[in-house]
């Protein structure tokens, strides 16, 4: 049977991935050698379920995440050398080295950002996803979050309000199986966190998240359901980490025949022998790409090892905003490229025809209970 | 000039301000059909529909974060708290989100959104119904923190905060929401970091901001009586910190008093004190007072909550007391 998927897309997914998977394992080491500090949460073994995602949405679509956050930004396009500067704490990241592994900020790229407190971005999500409906434009957004950040009063609050709302946001819950160091059925009543949808009447699905492609398909079905107003979707994108945590985790919760069995799954060379095996690609081509990849990396390395730390001025930048102040464009500022900065309709061209409770229909309900307006 | 109660100069300056720019919008629990459990809200539903005035459901952590993230990508919103005691509820997305966006993204995000709600002790509703937060705000870089006490400065400073490119908290005074004061029409925008003198005076200065405002008013007009001139800064913004006016002020009458309605360990007038003796020490005849809440919860007996507060008497006492008069 001839393959749904065209060559340029698999191979786009399976350079996205390797990009991810090489990135983090110079990552890993970098930390090893001390140039890398405080958390760093790696994300090998997942790459599925950010470069599934992100080929399935529009590159204008809105998408955040929690503290394991290299990934996504460096699948949709951010500068790998800036983000492993951000790493290194230098002036040349894309926050000048205030964020950190935890905080990487793209917008240029629309990657609002990765977050530290279990949870704590979940509603901001569906601020995103209210503010398309508010301005009547179809962008929907895509939110990261762990299998922990699920049993977090913002998750519920926020899954409530998104609902009712029919806000459109794609809550991707990556269970990984573990809460930091504590596996997901020893502190949650219900484990399989797509079922929670249930409890606020939307969508809810769970994916295989070590497949690309299965992601791709229901992320695309998931982003054409919100885009038609249909409201929020939870996907439970099943996937595994092959490392700890973080860098500070040596992961002895869990037995090396657990971890060498899911690394069966891994979803990188998956996808290369569904493109062999479909004769989209041949062996050379992927080994072309590897070492395309693998010299990205190392440029990046270089790039951020050579560049100078933030000047100390820069302590009392970025805190307030002053009037008349722009924004910082990151790849602007640091490698001079032009680059095209979401910008925002000013309240005269802003026109809200949406209605959150049309009034029409209270009255009626509010006539029908013998309610008073 | 119109004379309006204190919510009805909140009222009007969210209907400007969501009239001149429709990206402003508010959410908060009853501001819609209820028309706000302060009447702050009154009327709005009706003028700008329900995709802007929102009736949110009692998550107070869930809907602020909402909000911060609208603002994250170009709206305007006004979050109003019921009262800040709930909105410790929402603290983790106040402090951790909205005045860490700018810094953690290195100055590519804003966040350009207000929190506002009633703040302050008294009207026999016990310990969690009753305390002044500011200070819990103040002490946060990224946020700007204002606490107005008339209805012309509750009118100017939600304007400019609304206007303001950061997240501002607006602790508006619980027990304020019925005074009544001359309010001008239109565009009167105060601007945020200004404090004002309110009463001019040579002989001490009382530095307060809110409803305690009004209590040092009745001090001021005690101690006049008694031939003692005081001088009074209401602050109206808690950070950044008017230290202009509070160093002109000392500079003046050499002599001051703090009145805070919070607790006294880690308040904003702590910080004021620190202000004044490190950079205006040699002006002073004698060592800065603070009169603040006591040390204690509140509680539901008149006369506990009433013992449990600053006042007039309290005031004038620590006025004497820096002036070395007797009976202090």
């Amino acid at each position: 049977m001839a393959s749904p998927y065209s060559k340029e897309l698999l191979l786009t997914m399976y350079r996205k991935m390797y990009l991810i998977r090489r990135f983090e394992e110079r990552a890993g080491q970098q930390y090893g050698l001390g140039k890398i500090a405080g958390f760093c949460h790696l994300y090998i073994g997942q790459e599925a379920t950010a470069v599934g995602a992100i080929e399935a949405i529009r590159p204008d679509d809105y998408m955040l995440s929690a503290y394991r956050d290299h990934g996504q930004p460096l699948a949709r396009g951010a500068d790998a050398g800036m983000v492993m500067a951000e790493l290194f704490g230098r002036g040349t990241g894309y926050s000048k080295g205030k964020g950190g592994s935890m905080h990487i900020f793209d917008i240029e790229h629309h990657f609002y950002g990765g977050y530290g407190i279990v949870g704590g971005q979940i509603p901001l999500a569906a601020g995103m996803a209210f503010a398309s409906r508010y301005r009547n434009e179809d962008r929907v957004t895509v939110c990261y979050f762990g299998d922990a950040a699920a049993n977090q009063g913002a998750f519920h609050e926020t899954l409530n309000m998104a609902s009712k709302w029919k806000l459109p946001v794609i809550y991707i819950c990556e269970n990984n199986r573990y809460g930091m160091g504590t596996a997901v059925g020893r502190t949650s009543a219900v484990p399989e966190m797509y079922k929670r949808a249930v409890a606020y009447d939307m969508r809810g699905e769970p994916v295989d998240g070590m497949d690309c492609l299965k992601m791709y398909e229901t992320v695309k079905d998931a982003a054409e359901y919100c885009r038609a107003g249909k409201g929020p979707v939870l996907l439970e994108a099943n996937t595994y980490r092959f490392r700890g945590h973080s860098m500070a985790d040596p992961a002895t919760y869990r037995s090396k025949q657990e971890v060498e069995e899911e690394r069966k799954n891994d979803p990188i060379p998956k996808i290369k022998d569904f493109a062999l095996k479909k004769k989209l690609a041949k062996e050379e081509e992927f080994d072309v790409i590897d070492e395309e990849v693998k010299a990205q990396v190392d440029a990046a390395v270089k790039f951020a090892d050579e560049s100078p730390e933030p000047s100390v001025e820069e302590l009392w930048r970025d805190t307030i905003v002053e009037p008349g102040e722009e924004d910082v464009r990151p790849r602007e500022r640091v490698l001079g490229t032009k680059v095209k900065w979401p910008s925002y309709p000013s309240g005269k061209e802003l026109k809200v025809t949406w209605d959150l409770e049309p009034r029409a229909q209270a009255e009626k309900e509010d006539k029908k209970a013998g309610l008073a307006r | 000039m119109a004379e309006l109660m204190y919510r009805e100069a909140l009222n009007q300056a969210l209907a400007e301000e969501m009239e001149r720019d429709a990206n402003v919008f508010l959410i908060g629990e009853e501001v819609g059909r209820y028309n706000g459990a302060f009447k702050v809200s009154q009327g709005l539903l009706d003028k700008f529909g329900s995709a802007r005035i929102i009736d949110a459901p009692i998550s107070e952590l869930g809907f602020t974060g909402m909000a911060a993230g609208a603002a994250m990508v170009g709206l305007r919103p006004v979050v109003e708290m019921m009262t800040w005691n709930f909105a410790i509820l929402a603290m983790d997305q106040i402090v951790n989100n909205a005045a860490k966006l700018r810094h953690m993204s290195g100055g590519q995000l804003r966040c350009p959104i207000v929190f506002r709600g009633p703040g302050g002790a008294g009207g026999r509703l016990s310990s969690q119904h009753s305390q002044a937060l500011e200070a819990n705000y103040a002490h946060f870089p990224g946020l700007k923190v204002i606490a107005p006490a008339t209805p012309a400065d509750a009118k100017g400073l939600l304007k400019a905060a609304i206007r303001d490119e950061n997240p501002v908290v607006m602790i508006e005074g619980e027990r304020l929401y019925a005074v009544k004061g001359e309010v001008p029409e239109g565009e009167h925008v105060v601007p945020i970091g200004k404090a004002d003198v309110k009463r001019e005076g040579k002989d001490v200065s009382i530095i307060t901001w809110s409803r305690m405002y009004y209590f040092c008013e009745e001090a001021a007009q005690q101690l006049e009586k008694e031939g003692i001139s005081v001088e009074i800064l209401d602050l109206r913004t808690l950070r950044p910190l008017d230290e202009e006016a509070i160093l002109a002020t000392v500079r003046k009458t050499n002599r001051a008093v703090v009145v805070e309605e919070g607790w006294a360990l880690a308040g904003v007038g702590a910080s004021v004190v620190d202000i004044i003796q490190s950079k205006a020490f040699d002006e002073l005849d004698a060592p800065v007072l603070r009169v603040t809440g006591l040390d204690v919860n509140m509680s539901y007996a008149a006369n506990l909550e009433n013992a449990t507060q600053p006042d007039a008497a309290k005031i004038a006492a620590a006025v004497k007391k820096v002036l070395y008069r007797e009976g202090a």
